[in-house]
This record gives structure tokens, sequence and C-alpha cells, in this order.
């Protein structure tokens, strides 16, 4: 197992190094960003020395070189835009985002993996159709017109909740949470349903063909013979079972709601990470979109470290087989 | 970021016995304002948000005219000499007395060879204490627009500066975080009480100010929220969150007007449009024609302004937000001439078609064409529209639109044929900036922004004297002249005159300057 973890951590380091790579190798066609600090009418000649002194005068890859070097050392360098370590604005847009994918995959959860449950059981109600049809919807819609359209319903004509922003926040050391506040938690409900709303489709469709793959098993023919009561036989035998492909698609989910917030929080005007990274993008900030990048890739590894790590402890089969596998190299 | 619990307390401590006078205002912005220290940057609408906080010795009335703030009068006792006089009993939100060494320390800051703002100040060769209430000030050259460059040189309380190790300018490739990022001092209408970079800005009203005696606006508490998505910042406005935003989409202008409660108001602003013509290479980089450089000729050049039907893209691609521009300048800027009214010549597709076979291309030619798409109003629709008329007169023209990162760095190496530019003057709002950075010719330092070469050596020889003219009417007459040769030549191509599109609830009365930001100072709410 610790050996698994370290193999793991090897390989998110080379990972991390081949997305800072590609996105260095990207950043020479997103434009100038000397043009985007300085003034329309400023001199020529310190927009030059400007160049000179953040370096963006060498070459790619000498850049490059600098930047893995200092990054290694948790240092990624300072915002062209805000002025400010990369790192500590990423620290105070980090709350923002958490909170928002926290609530997100909430809502994933508690109402996709009952709804699938509902749909696979009672395959003809006309709440599981409804259900079903409805998921189509959410699966299909891009999360800017879920995130338009709530807006234009429920703050426009129904003028109850926020259009934008994360309300009132309160600081508890570092971590500015929304959770404490009338209007911080008023502003979570639109943005996390848009970002939560294609998670909740895809893990409700995910249960609920998983439990009729279970459901057509022998062991669940035999529980029934048995004369076990379908709550047991529902929930105990064939949920369970199911949990694996969920465990994995809902942690693979997480990962991409943190990505998918960029477009969630520019609808939203939410002040995350993705926010940061797109108005990083409009003003050629290099430091921030290379932070934010290899930043994401870490997440990605780390998340999908813990699926696996949470496998030994959903399948018994899974530690067995590593338990005869080591014995067996050893 | 204590901050933001503190006043959350304080905001509802306070909230109860102020509800009969309190005056809530909030507005919102496509961008956000960039940092709190206005010589960080010179941009025009950061440096317009802090201006509520902080003053400079002059500033703008509601017309963009001169009129005193920190300074009270002042007078020229050489040509490249002047002596302000300040105000007295004007203090700092944190108590401090306004004097002379406040001045002194903040042209030391900004002048610094570290500093981003230098450029604002590089007429200026010294800035001395006659006595505490008195400043001279001298200039490289008598030079007319040290009042205009003058306003946008916000006062720093020494004090401040020195209490919080600012007195050196914030300089990003040192890896400095600045304590006058994200906190500002002033002596001006409102103080900051909070700010969060993307999420909002939080101001309360100076009861102190020097200037309650004659202000217009009656707030007592701003919030600035910056919301670059479009669509929700109309949604924002119609769901009664904001007073006011801007800029308003052309797209949901009827929209908005249609919404009872609510309108778009409107006024021109300074930006102007243009096309800029490669003018100094023998040959297009991107041409079908060798050996020679069409856009050269006159006669072209008139082909391509005929071709174009100015009023019709006004009117479809803007919708109607937009005059058409008889020259380069606007013409609310100072130095704008009504003799200079009309354009050139009249769109009619058979003139310009026969001018083309006049200067030898009877079927036409090709070239590249450059343009934004996230830097104008509706820029990449005006470039296809362009595009299209051109095609109709047998000129193909090769569009590419791209990000404005990429698009001026190209334009700025000369690397385009055609392309699509707007300049405001924002900085000094005065036709000299024109002048000075895109119709003189290129020689290092000026025209730094003229990268087709366009050249006039009497344009050139005016420039100088404009710069050091003080008496109005000769200078008038001097820039008249040669912005009558830059139009007869057509150095550049005019297109329009942006304006200002904002959408408000009814009961805000705001006024719209034409350098398109909102003074919180002249608003005042009805209701």
């Amino acid at each position: 197992m610790l050996y698994f973890i370290i193999q793991r951590m090897l390989q998110s380091v080379l990972v991390m190094l081949v997305v800072a790579a590609i996105s260095f190798a990207l950043f020479s066609y997103v434009g100038d960003p000397i043009e985007a600090m300085t003034g329309e009418d400023d001199p020529i000649e310190l927009k030059q020395q400007l160049r000179a002194s953040l370096g963006l005068d060498q070459p790619i890859p000498i850049q490059f070189a600098r930047f893995v070097g200092n990054a290694v050392q948790g240092d990624f360098g300072v915002s062209y835009r805000a002025r400010q370590p990369v790192m500590q604005l990423i620290a105070e847009r980090f709350p923002a985002t958490m909170e928002l994918v926290f609530v997100a995959s909430l809502i994933a959860l508690f109402v996709g993996i009952p709804a699938g449950i509902y749909t696979a059981l009672r395959r003809d109600s006309p709440v599981s159709y409804a259900l079903q049809t409805g998921s189509l919807i959410g699966i299909s819609m891009p999360t800017f017109l879920t995130g338009i359209l709530l807006i234009l319903v429920f703050s426009v004509w129904l003028k109850v909740l926020p259009s934008f922003g994360r309300g009132e926040t309160v600081d508890i050391g570092w971590w500015s949470t929304g959770f404490l506040t009338v209007s911080g938690l008023k502003s979570l409900i639109l943005p996390s349903i848009t970002l939560g709303l294609f998670s909740t489709t895809l893990i409700m469709r995910l249960v609920r063909t998983e439990m009729l793959e279970v459901m057509r098993t022998d062991y669940i023919k035999f529980a029934r013979a048995r004369g076990l009561r379908d709550r047991s036989i529902n929930f105990r035998h064939a949920f369970k079972n199911t949990l694996v492909p969920v465990v994995t698609i809902t942690g693979m989910q997480v990962g991409s709601l943190i990505a998918f917030a960029i477009i969630t929080e520019t609808v939203f005007q939410w002040p995350g990470l993705g926010l940061l990274f797109i108005q990083a993008v409009g003003n050629v900030d290099i430091p921030v979109m290379a932070a934010y990048l290899v930043l994401t890739a870490l997440m990605f590894v780390v998340i999908n470290l813990a699926v696996d790590i949470l496998y030994f402890f959903i399948d018994p089969r899974l530690r067995a087989d590593r338990a005869v596998a080591s014995g067996a190299t050893t | 970021m204590r901050i933001g619990l503190l006043s959350l307390i304080g905001a509802s401590l306070l909230a109860m016995p102020l509800t009969a006078t309190a005056k809530d205002f909030t507005w919102a912005f496509q961008g956000d304002v960039q940092e709190m220290d206005p010589q960080a940057r010179r941009e025009t609408f950061t440096t317009s948000v802090i201006n509520n906080i902080m003053e400079g010795l002059v500033r703008y009335d509601q017309n963009l005219r001169i009129e005193p703030a920190l300074a009270t009068s002042w007078e020229l006792p050489e040509p490249k000499r002047w002596r302000f006089h300040l105000r007295e009993g004007v203090t700092f939100h944190n108590g401090n007395p306004f004097t002379a060494d406040d001045v002194i320390v903040t042209y030391e800051r900004g002048s610094s060879p570290d500093s981003f703002f230098r450029g604002g100040l590089a007429n200026i060769t010294g800035m001395e204490k006659v006595d505490d209430y008195t400043v001279d000030v001298t200039t490289d050259v008598p030079y007319p627009l040290l009042l205009n460059d003058l306003t946008n040189m916000l006062i720093f309380d020494r004090e401040w500066l020195e209490e919080h190790d600012a007195l050196n300018p914030v300089n990003p490739a040192k890896g400095e975080d600045g304590y006058t990022m994200r906190h500002a001092m002033g002596t001006g209408p409102f103080k900051l009480v909070e700010y969060r970079r993307d999420d909002r800005t939080v101001f309360e009203v100076n009861e102190d100010w020097w200037d309650n005696a004659n202000k217009v606006h009656n707030l007592t508490h701003v919030v600035f929220r910056p919301i670059s998505s479009d669509a929700t910042r109309v949604a924002a406005l119609l769901s009664g969150e904001l007073d006011l935003m801007f800029p308003a989409p052309l797209q949901d202008i009827d929209r908005i007007n249609a919404t009872p409660g609510y309108k778009v108001i409107e006024s021109p602003e300074l930006r102007t449009l243009m096309m800029g013509f490669e003018m100094g290479d023998d040959e297009l980089h991107n041409s079908n024609i060798k050996g020679k450089n069409p856009l050269k000729g006159l006669k072209v050049r008139e082909a391509i302004m005929q071709a174009i039907d100015i009023d019709l893209i006004v009117d479809k691609v803007m919708r109607g937000h937009a005059i058409p521009a008889s020259v380069i300048m606007p013409k609310a800027l100072n130095g704008y001439d009504d003799r200079l009214d009309g354009r050139l010549l009249p769109y009619d597709p058979a003139a310009a078609k026969a001018k083309l076979a006049e200067a030898g291309y009877p079927d036409g030619f090709s070239m590249g064409m450059d343009c934004p798409n996230d830097r104008y109003v509706n820029d990449e629709e005006v470039c296809v529209a362009i595009v299209a008329m051109l095609a109709r007169v047998g000129i193909e023209a090769k569009l590419t639109a791209q990000t404005r990162a990429n698009h001026f760095p190209k334009v700025q190496a000369g690397e385009s044929d055609f392309w699509m530019l707007g300049w405001a003057a924002s900085t000094t709002v005065d036709a000299h900036n024109f002048l000075n950075s895109i119709m003189v010719t290129p020689d290092g330092v000026k025209g730094a922004y003229n990268p087709g070469n366009y050249s006039n050596a009497r344009v050139d020889e005016l420039e100088p004297l404009i710069a050091q003219e003080t008496d109005p009417k000769k200078r008038a007459d001097m820039i008249y002249e040669a912005f009558k040769i830059h139009k007869e030549e057509i150095g550049h191509l005019p297109l329009h005159t942006q304006t200002n599109v904002w959408a408000v609830r009814d009961g805000i009365e705001v006024v719209q300057p034409a350098n398109g930001v909102l003074p919180l100072m002249y608003v005042h709410i009805d209701d």
C-alpha cells in the first residue's frame, strides 16, 4: 500500500512537469503580457524596461526552467496583474471555489444517488420517467445556459436569490466562508445547482444502470428466494455492489467540478479560482495561469489517488488480490 | 481581510439608526479596480475609482474642464515655473493635515525610475516646497498641459506612506506586495472600507470632506461590484441588486428600456476608432501586389474611405450607439475645432472603383487586415463589415481578428497592412496626445504609436510648437492646421466615436463625462 502511494506520488510529479511544459508552450500564443500591464500611451522605453526586468525577453526554455526551479520551492512568482504573490492569490480564492464545489458535490450525491436508485427500482412510475427526461436535459444543457436561466427565473423574475457574487463572507483565519451568513448561503444556491447539475444527472444515470445490472444477477435472485426483505436486498446487497464505479466517477467529478467551475464562476461572478484563471488569461498573467494549471493537475492526481485508496475499503476482493500479488512477488 | 468581519459587524450596528437618511448606491462595471495604488499603472478606470478616495491638485469637472481641487490657485512666474497655492485646513481620512510635503512625496514617488507612473509626469523636471502651502513645479519646456497631467497625480499622505513602508513605488518585477496595492488613504469625498479583488470595493462617505458645502452627491455608503459577464450584469440590474451598471451590452438596450423602472443613458465618449495604413514600407506584408505599396497612394486611401459606409456600420453594427467621426479626434476633446466637422469624402463605391482604376489597380488588390476582438465595442463585427464593403470595390482584406494581447504587439511591430486602433487621449484629454503618439513621424520617442509611418513635415513641425504654446488661441489654430492636413491626407481613416452606454434604475441622477468614468461626487439618489 505504501509502495503504491509512493509510486503514485512519483507519477504525479511527472504529470505536473508535463502539464507545466505544455502550458508554457501555449503561453507564447496567449499574447504579450506587457501590453496588458501598461497603459496604451505609456512610453515604449518603459515597456522594454519592464519586459527585461520580468525576464520576458529570454527564450521560452529558459523561462520554463526558471519557473520549474522556483515552483519546486513552492514559489510560483508574482502575479502580473495583482502584483501579489501567486500562492497568496490562490489561497485567497481557494475557499470560494471549494465551498462551491463542496455544495455542488453534496447536491450531486444526495440527489443523484437516491434518484438513481428510485428510477432503477420503480422503472415504470411516472416520476421515473420525469426524472429520466429531466436528467437528459441536465446532461445536455451547457453550464452557462443553465446559469443564465436560473438567474432569469430566480433573480430577475422572482427576485428571491442574488444573481451574482458570494454575499457577505466571514473570515475564519485565512479561510473566508459564506456558510455563516444568510446572504452567503443564498448566494450559494444558484451557482452550486448550476455547477452540480451535470454531475447529479451523471451519477443518477450511472447508479440506475449499475443497479439494473446488479438486480439481474443470481445472488439477488437467491436473496429474494431466501425471503429477505426488499429493503435489505436493495440496499445491503444491490446498492453496495454498485458503489465501486460510482465512487470512481464521483471522484473524477469532484476534479471536473473544480475545473468546470471556471464557467459557473464567470457567469455568477464568483470570486474563486476559475474567475482568477479566466481573468489571468485575459490579462496574459502567465504566473497565475501556470500555477493554476499545475495545481489543477496536482488536484486530479491526488483525487485519483484518494479514489484508489477508497477501493480498498469498499471492495474486499481488491484487498485480497493485492495481498496475493504482493505475497507472490516477495 | 479582517476588515470584512469588522465592517459586517459595523454595518449591522449602524444599519438601524441610519436607515432614515442612508443612501446606498451599488454599481457595476465589466472590469475591476486593478489595485488601490494610483501610481501602479496608468489605467483610466482604476484611476477614476481611486479618484473618489484620493484627489489631485486639480480635477476635471463634469465637462472635463480643469477646476481647483487641493490647489486653490496657481500662476506662472516664469514660462517654465508654475506656483501652486494649496488648500488649507484639508485633512486626510486618518486625520493628518494635507501640506506641501504630501505633494512633494507623491511627485517623488511617482517620478522615481522604478515607477510605472513616471510616463504621466515626464514633462515635470522638479517640485519644490516653498512653504507649507505653496509648491513650485518646473517643466522642461513651457508646457500648457501641466494641469491635465496633474489631475492624475493623486496625493498620498506622507506619514501614511512612511508608516507602511511604501515610499517607493510598487514594482511587480521585484516581487513586492505593497501595502498601497490594497489600501488607500486620501482626502477625497469617500473613504475606502473594504477592497476584495474580483468581488467588491466598499466606500463610505467622508463627512469631513473639504468640498462638502458644494457637494452634489448625497451618498452615504457605496459598493462597487465587478461583473464581467454581460448577461449577468444586465440580470443583476433588473433584479434590483444594482443601481447602475456599465457598459450596457448593445443587444440588451431595448430590453432594459422596456423594463419599467430602468433606462439606458448615453453620451459621447472620447475613444475614437480608426484604421491605420502601412505607409512606410515599400511593399505590404500580405498583399498580391509586389514591389510597391498601394496604400502609399492618396487615391487608394480615398478609394478605401469611399468604399466604407460608416453610417451603415454605426446604424447596424453599432446599433446606433456611436457617432461617425470626421477626424481621428473626438469632438469632446480639448482642441477640437468645428471647422473639422464632416467626413472628407462621402460613401460612394462607384467613385471608389474609379479611383482604384486611376491609381493603377482596376482589379483591386489584396492586403492583410488586423483587428482586436476584445478591446472596443463590437470591434470584430465592425471589421467584418469593412471586409465585406472593401470586397465590393475589389479590395480583398484578409482579416485577422484576435485578442488585444496579440493584436497590439503585432501592429506595434509594424507587421500589419491595415489595422484597427482606438485612441482616447484620456490621460490628458487634449489633442496634442494624438499628434504626439500617432500622427508625427516616429523618431524613437515621439510617434510611438504610428507604426504605419504616416509622415508629414508640417505636422512634425507643428507638434512641438503646440506642445509649448501657452496662448490658447494660437495653440488651437495650430491644432486645427495639423488635423486638417492629416484629414485631407487620410493619414488614418476615421471610423466612429463610441458612446458611453450606461443602464440605471429610475431615481438615480448621474453625469456621464466623456472619459467614460463615473465620479461618485456627481451621483444623486432622489427617492
